[in-house]
């Protein structure tokens, strides 16, 4: 094996390194005949026909778009059958971008498939597109193009393009000499050369003349490129001058003369450190120290700057451009003493079995977990497995003398290193370096294999990562299934069984997208299908009312028991059938009917009614109806209501309550013809409430009018009478009371509601009349203790005398004195 | 001895309920920069107190508090925040509000808070008037507020009336979401049973909801062992026995509200009211609550001549330091006893007071008449004269459906004539309320003994009334007669009530006087005792609604490694459709017999006379 230092280049203090990282799988395809896209982290390659060039056709002259792999594997191609197409880039989330001679962009995924399309508004329409840049905004992907008229418009985001003026140069009447779009503090701004002045622009319309940073007298920058991070800048002049410094003009790094007045054919930074110029046949680095590598190419390239580096195409090999990074240096540069290098010695040494492994590694005991850590990093700057492989042994090894080493980063790098190595596998085709992977995020490079429709890798990797169910493979086979569903050749039975194998016990999956997606590919069957298998039903019914199920949404929400599922299937249906389809779509529903009665009884009253009617619920349309009744205050309205209620009941069969409706008809005219006479208000009183306040009142005739008429049991205008007239004070009518006739209730009530208005002496009337059973109570009632012990000695009462007795308190001395003589008197006769 | 081995198995800390709502409240709050003033639902104000003080409010941007009502906003900022439960009277007013600022051309931003959750249907109403894009709405997920160590509830009475007499589920989610909650925090509950429709359609719902979350990456420990639910409906008679331990009269007479009761000048001595938070924090409390209220007094005279003894220490203080010790430390917690104590010495005067009225006596003798089923007759005429005698309307119904759930309905002549009278006495809009006691099953009428009748009534029942509460009417309407043969089975009513130890009770009958076992509570007892319905198949059959089990323990038994060990001692009962505070203190009875510690969750607390009321046909 060659040495690792046998492609090192010294550029200034620092190597830098052109490693093959494939050889190109495309046949007869000559760049110098293709206008090339690529877009960074390795991702795919667009290629269409360079119609400035002159080529022999064959076939049609419709220009093909081909997209494929960075390890030349066609993924797809498209005929282009649209307008004259100026550029082609990618966005950020790997999406084609065509952008046209009309200012429309038209958006394909890496299948070819077409996505969408958006317009670069009128002008560019009216005026024509002559050049365009895409370029990494804050954010996202954005896109600036230029019309003829030399006027710029900008999109921050193509995802939701909103399209910006920038300024005008003044006096801009031809081509601009070059132009590029630095985005630097979430702004994006456009430096424009027009001939040797340099102008900047941004979209409030301002624009600001910059003081020309090269120490030269020129005529025109003819060439610029902006590096990955934004920060520097690199101008070309018509002298050969190549400037370098940072993108705000501010600071020069140096100026280097080519000795080539001619326009480089690509000018881009390699990673931050230097910028390289493509002459025919050459290609030139240059770095900010004035030191420069010269390389030969025998093809056409195509130049892809990297975030740490530079990918170069060309007809047959696929190059990385890069900068040795520090810690690989340490490691392999010839001589070096660092710790790594010496503990990647000693585990060589160590595996030819030589004693010299320990020597190295007394060398550097005290420095050995520098030396781990350098030969770990190493192996992820590292291309090559078997390369990565020995750093990592050599680690491993030196892990071995370390007792407190933490294996986090070791563990974490092979880990790195085994899914970086899969996706660069060629059949894959994402050369990422380490570097770069970190920048992405291993989500989004699940994303991007997803996107390939890797899907089995994918899931390996999320697999392999122990990353989560639901952000990992559920995601992925959610994915798989919406590719799925898109096979319109197969069966709609067949993907959905075997979508359901596939997922069946995973969590987290929503059928209900995949549904969705099926219902958009005009699938509704096995959108419905795939949506049985969706167990919340939050996300079946919306979809199934979108493709016009109302009937299978509205028994999903019923199944679901969630209420406010069914009402929004009702409201809609309500919307969108006629009133009587409507009423007969939910009676077959109860509950999305009682809801719906619920809804009403709220919110239309009228709608209540009909409903009942047409159910035949005479019932609860009565009982409606006696609401209402109560909630009007006009009069007629009222007993017009309680009517109705009555007739509603009779056809309900419900004697009872149609009478008694019938009979609150009567109490209230009744009522209110006694409103008019007596000028005081009856109404609303209960039947027993009227009488009552009658009584209170003293018209005796009036009331006893209405106990008639409604026929008030016996009992119940006892106790009605009485406490009314108590109520009243109305002492003389209740003694008439009763002596009228015989009491129903017996002669306590009149005691108590006597003593309830604190009127002894009319109570003591009443105890004569009481039976002898209850004479004793009544007198220990009313409180006299005497007479009750006098009754219950009368009756022989052994119990009621100690009734009383316990009632004595200590002012009754004499009286307990007195009843335990009489105690003692009945116990002596017995 | 320490404190656990007093307690038995610790609970799990509800405090975290609370912290996460409050948290999201003032999330919520705060998402509206600037003062605003905060319009609250009437239903929510006191659980909110329990959530965020008013104080914790106005920290984060609050200026004024209203309480919503049919009237307009005047004055005030120009930013109003509701804070609401989604229903559609309430979307209405609100709706109607802001109707009224357009009116008079005031400009204001709105912030609609729902809670439990954002309904569809409140969205359409605001569509329907016209204001939807003027507000935005956000959702507070408040369901169970701990209102003790034990005890949670979701403050939700209407559901009881929403769900069982008109079949509407929408509640049933968010009950559902908030056992979820409860998964989420103390660990997922391994054994899960449950008795009727509601608490089958919420385990579903709960599995279902769980299933989409998914697995969880590291199980936290299970906290809770089991998990009960049970519909109301499966005993109405408990709720509606008039209750007679210390925390149910307090409930009875006082109202207790959202886990505070407010005393009024009778109880306190003074002219002004005092608001207290009744929790087994406090000390006296949590020594009489559960108590037969004939063993109170007792022990709170006991009680005052022991503090009197620590005051007294006073005296004989030797030295200033002990002085000093004695002030710092003893001083202001026996302070705070004494206090509690005039406040509960007060209570249990007016109690006494309210109990000592001529009919109580009376009242009680025909209740356990009717849990008996002795002297039926008897009862009938005493509710009779009550109705008569125009006793307060809310007793005399519960009365009424004591009788009527116990007796297995009414016979034909009775049911008529109480009728009559009842509607006679309270007003003839009351029709509707006995309608619906009717529908709920609560006062009915025999069925006629021979099967034609029988069908032909079931027939009719299911034509008059609609949609579901037809359903549960004819699967109610047999069951419910069962009364007696259910309380001969689960041994409710014991052998004599007289001479019944009420003062060191060793049945849990004494939260009625000896006279009746609260029937949920002893259908738990058993099947928690059988780890299922195997065993009671027979009991089961006579309750409405069907029973479940899910049990995830026995497959593994060997636990997870993270679990608690006392957790297979820890139940969590979930009332559906409320529970009353005599039952809260029949499980702590029967948790102490048996070595359980009971977490008590209910859609709210009832009692006999709020069942009653919230199913009124007239507002």
């Amino acid at each position: 094996m060659a040495h690792v230092t046998g492609d090192w280049n010294p550029l200034g203090q620092v190597f830098y390194r052109k490693q093959e990282i494939y050889t190109l799988g495309w046949r007869d395809i000559d760049l110098d005949k293709f206008v090339v896209a690529a877009a960074p982290y390795g991702g795919p390659v667009a290629l269409i026909r360079d119609e400035t060039k002159l080529v022999r056709v064959q076939g049609s002259i419709r220009p093909v778009i081909y997209i494929y792999t960075s390890s030349g594997r066609e993924i797809s191609s498209i005929r282009w059958n649209s307008g004259h197409v100026i550029h082609l880039g990618w966005s950020c989330s790997e999406e084609l971008l065509c952008v046209q001679e009309d200012g429309s962009v038209l958006v394909y995924d890496i299948f070819g498939q077409f996505k969408r399309t958006f317009s670069m508004g009128t002008e560019a329409k009216e005026m024509k597109v002559r050049d365009c840049r895409i370029f990494n905004s804050h954010q996202g992907t954005g896109l600036a193009v230029m019309t003829s008229s030399y006027r710029i418009f900008m999109v921050n985001n193509v995802d939701e393009p909103r399209i910006r003026r920038m300024a005008d140069v003044p006096g801009l009447d031809a081509p601009p000499s070059s132009w590029v779009v630095i985005s630097q503090d979430r702004q994006s701004r456009v430096l424009l050369a027009r001939e040797n002045d340099l102008y900047l622009l941004d979209h409030g319309g301002q624009y600001s003349r910059q003081l020309a940073p090269v120490s030269q007298q020129v005529e025109a920058y003819t060439e610029m490129a902006v590096s990955f991070n934004n920060k520097y800048l690199a101008l070309f002049t018509n002298t050969g001058l190549l400037w370098i410094g940072s993108s705000d003009l501010e600071r020069a790094y140096c100026e280097f003369d080519t000795k080539c007045p001619q326009r480089p054919k690509q000018l881009a930074w390699c990673g931050t450190g230097a910028i390289v110029g493509y002459w025919e046949n050459i290609l030139l680095m240059v770095g900010p120290g004035k030191d420069y590598v010269k390389y030969n190419v025998d093809s056409t390239v195509h130049l892809v700057p990297e975030l740490d580096g530079l990918r170069i195409l060309s007809n047959y090999s696929h190059e990385f451009l890069h900068k040795v990074p520090s810690v690989v240096e340490c490691v392999f540069k010839i001589g070096s003493i660092e710790p790594g290098a010496m503990l990647y010695e000693a585990s060589r040494e160590f595996q030819n079995g030589s004693p010299k492994a320990d020597e190295y590694i007394r060398m550097i005991q005290d420095r050995l977990t520098v030396a781990v850590d350098q030969c770990i990093q190493a192996a992820g700057c590292e291309h090559e497995p078997t390369t990565q492989r020995m750093l990592l042994r050599a680690a491993s090894f030196g892990k071995c003398f370390l007792s407190d080493m933490n294996p986090e980063p070791f563990v974490r790098m092979c880990r790195t290193l085994r899914v970086l190595n899969s996706v660069r596998d060629f059949t894959i085709g994402i050369p990422l370096s380490c570097a770069q992977l970190e920048q992405l995020s291993m989500p989004v490079l699940i994303d991007r294999l997803v996107l390939r429709r890797q899907y089995p890798l994918a899931i390996r990797v999320c697999q392999y990562l122990k990353m989560p169910e639901a952000e990992g493979v559920s995601r992925i086979l959610a994915h798989w299934a919406c590719y799925k569903v898109q096979q319109t050749h197969v069966d709609d039975e067949l993907i959905a069984r075997s979508i359901n194998e596939k997922l069946r016990d995973t969590p987290g999956i929503s059928y209900s997208e995949i549904a969705a997606k099926a219902a958009e590919c005009g699938r509704t069957e096995l959108a419905i299908r795939l949506l049985e298998y969706e167990p919340k039903s939050a996300e079946q019914v919306p979809l199934l009312m979108k493709m016009g199920r109302d009937q299978l949404a509205l028994a999903k929400a019923v199944d679901s028991g969630d209420t406010d599922l069914v009402y929004t299937v009702v409201m809609h249906l309500k919307e969108k059938l006629t009133l009587g389809d409507f009423l007969m779509t939910i009676r077959n529903l109860p509950t999305a009917q009682s809801l719906y009665l619920q809804y009403c009884k709220e919110q239309n009253r009228e709608m209540l009614q009909d409903l009942y009617y047409q159910e035949d619920n005479f019932q609860e349309s009565a009982n409606c109806r006696v609401m209402d009744s109560y909630n009007e205050t006009r009069m007629d309205e009222r007993l017009r209501n309680l009517q109705q209620a009555q007739e509603a009941y009779t056809k309900a069969r419900n004697e009872f309550a149609a009478k008694v409706t019938e009979e609150q008809v009567r109490l209230l005219k009744y009522q209110m013809r006694l409103e008019e006479e007596l000028k005081r208000p009856y109404l609303d009183l209960s039947l027993h409430d009227t009488i009552s306040q009658l009584t209170t009142e003293g018209n005796h005739k009036l009331a006893e009018q209405l106990r008639k008429e409604f026929k008030v049991p016996d009992k119940r205008f006892w106790w009605l009478k009485i406490q009314a007239l108590a109520e009243g004070s109305d002492w003389a009518e209740l003694d008439r009371f009763a002596k009228s006739k015989k009491s129903p209730i017996g002669y306590e009530p009149f005691i108590d509601v006597c003593l309830k208005h604190q009127n002894r002496y009319e109570a003591n009337k009443y105890v004569g009349r009481i039976a002898d059973t209850g004479k004793v109570k009544a007198y220990i009632k009313i409180g006299n203790l005497e007479q009750a012990a006098e009754t219950a000695l009368q009756q022989r009462n052994e119990e009621d005398l100690n009734l009383v007795l316990s009632k004595c308190t200590s002012s009754h001395r004499v009286l307990a004195e007195k009843i335990n003589t009489m105690k003692a008197q009945l116990s002596s006769k017995k | 001895m320490a404190v656990s081995a007093v307690l038995g198995p610790k609970l799990p800390d509800l405090q975290y309920l609370k912290r996460l709502a409050r948290d999201q409240l003032v999330h919520l709050l705060e998402s509206l920069p600037g003062r605003k003033d905060l319009v609250i639902d009437p239903d929510l104000m006191t659980p909110l107190d329990r959530i965020a003080g008013a104080s914790l409010l106005k920290q984060h941007g609050v200026d004024k508090i209203f309480k919503l009502e049919r009237t307009k906003i005047h004055g005030g900022c120009d930013q109003l925040v509701y804070l609401v439960r989604s229903k559609l009277t309430t979307t209405k007013l609100i709706a109607d509000q802001i109707t009224a600022d357009i009116r008079d051309a005031r400009k204001r931003k709105y912030k609609i808070i729902m809670t439990p959750r954002r309904l569809q249907v409140c969205d359409m109403v605001l569509e329907h008037e016209g204001v939807f894009g003027l507000v935005s709405i956000e959702e507070l997920h408040l369901d169970l507020i701990p209102l003790d160590r034990d005890l949670l509830s979701m403050e939700l009475p209407q559901f009881f009336r929403d769900y069982f007499l008109h079949g509407d589920q929408t509640w049933l989610a968010s009950i559902a979401k908030s056992l979820v909650n409860i998964q989420s925090l103390f660990g997922p509950i391994p054994n899960i049973y449950g008795q009727g429709r509601c608490a089958k359609m919420v385990a579903d719902m709960v599995d279902m909801m769980m299933s989409e979350l998914g697995e969880r990456q590291s199980p936290i420990g299970c906290e809770i062992g089991h998990l009960f639910l049970i519909d109301r409906d499966v005993d109405y008679v408990t709720p509606l026995c008039t209750q007679v331990t210390y925390e149910g009269l307090l409930d009875d007479i006082f109202g207790i509200k959202s886990g505070s009761v407010e005393f009024g000048p009778d109880v306190t001595g003074t002219d002004k009211s005092i608001k207290i938070m009744l929790s087994g924090e406090d000390e006296v409390f949590r020594a009489i609550r559960d108590r037969h209220f004939s063993n109170v007094f007792g022990f709170l005279s006991a009680k005052a001549k022991e503090l009197q003894t620590s005051y007294d220490k006073r005296h004989n203080l030797k030295s200033v330091q002990d002085m000093k010790q004695f002030v710092s430390e003893e001083l202001s917690n026996l302070k705070k006893q004494h206090k509690a104590l005039t406040l509960h010495i007060g209570a249990c005067e007016t109690i006494t007071k309210n109990k000592s009225r001529g009919d109580f006596e009376e009242q009680m003798r025909t209740e356990h008449g009717l849990l008996e089923g002795v002297d039926v007759r008897e009862c009938i005429n005493f509710i009779e004269e009550s109705i008569n005698r125009q006793h307060s309307r809310t007793e005399v119904l519960r009365l009424l459906c004591m009788l009527s759930s116990t007796q297995g309905g009414l016979p034909s002549k009775d049911y008529k004539s109480l009728k009559t009278q009842f509607l006679q006495s309270y007003g003839t809009e009351h029709l509707l309320t006995l309608h619906n006691l009717k529908k709920l099953g609560l006062f009915v009428e025999q069925q006629a003994p021979d099967a034609t009748a029988n069908k032909l009534t079931d027939k009719m029942a299911a034509k008059l009334t609609d949609g579901m509460a037809s359903l549960q009417l004819q699967l109610q309407l047999p069951k419910k007669s069962q009364f007696r043969a259910v309380s001969r089975k689960l041994n409710l009513i014991p052998k004599s009530a007289e001479n019944f130890e009420l003062r060191n009770p060793n049945d849990m009958a004494y939260v009625f006087s000896g006279a009746y076992a609260p029937l949920s509570c002893k259908l738990i007892e058993q099947v928690l005792q059988r780890e299922g319905w195997t065993g009671v198949e027979d009991i089961a059959k006579l309750l409405p609604g069907d029973n479940f089990v899910h049990l995830k323990a026995k497959s593994a038994k060997g636990k997870a490694s993270g679990s608690n060990p006392d957790s297979d001692k820890i139940v969590l009962v979930y009332f559906l459709g409320g529970c009353s505070y005599t039952e809260v203190s029949a499980l702590r009875f029967l948790g102490k017999q048996k070595g359980y510690r009971f977490l008590v969750a209910t859609t709210a607390l009832v009692n006999g006379g709020r069942l009653i009321e919230s199913v009124s046909g007239w507002k």
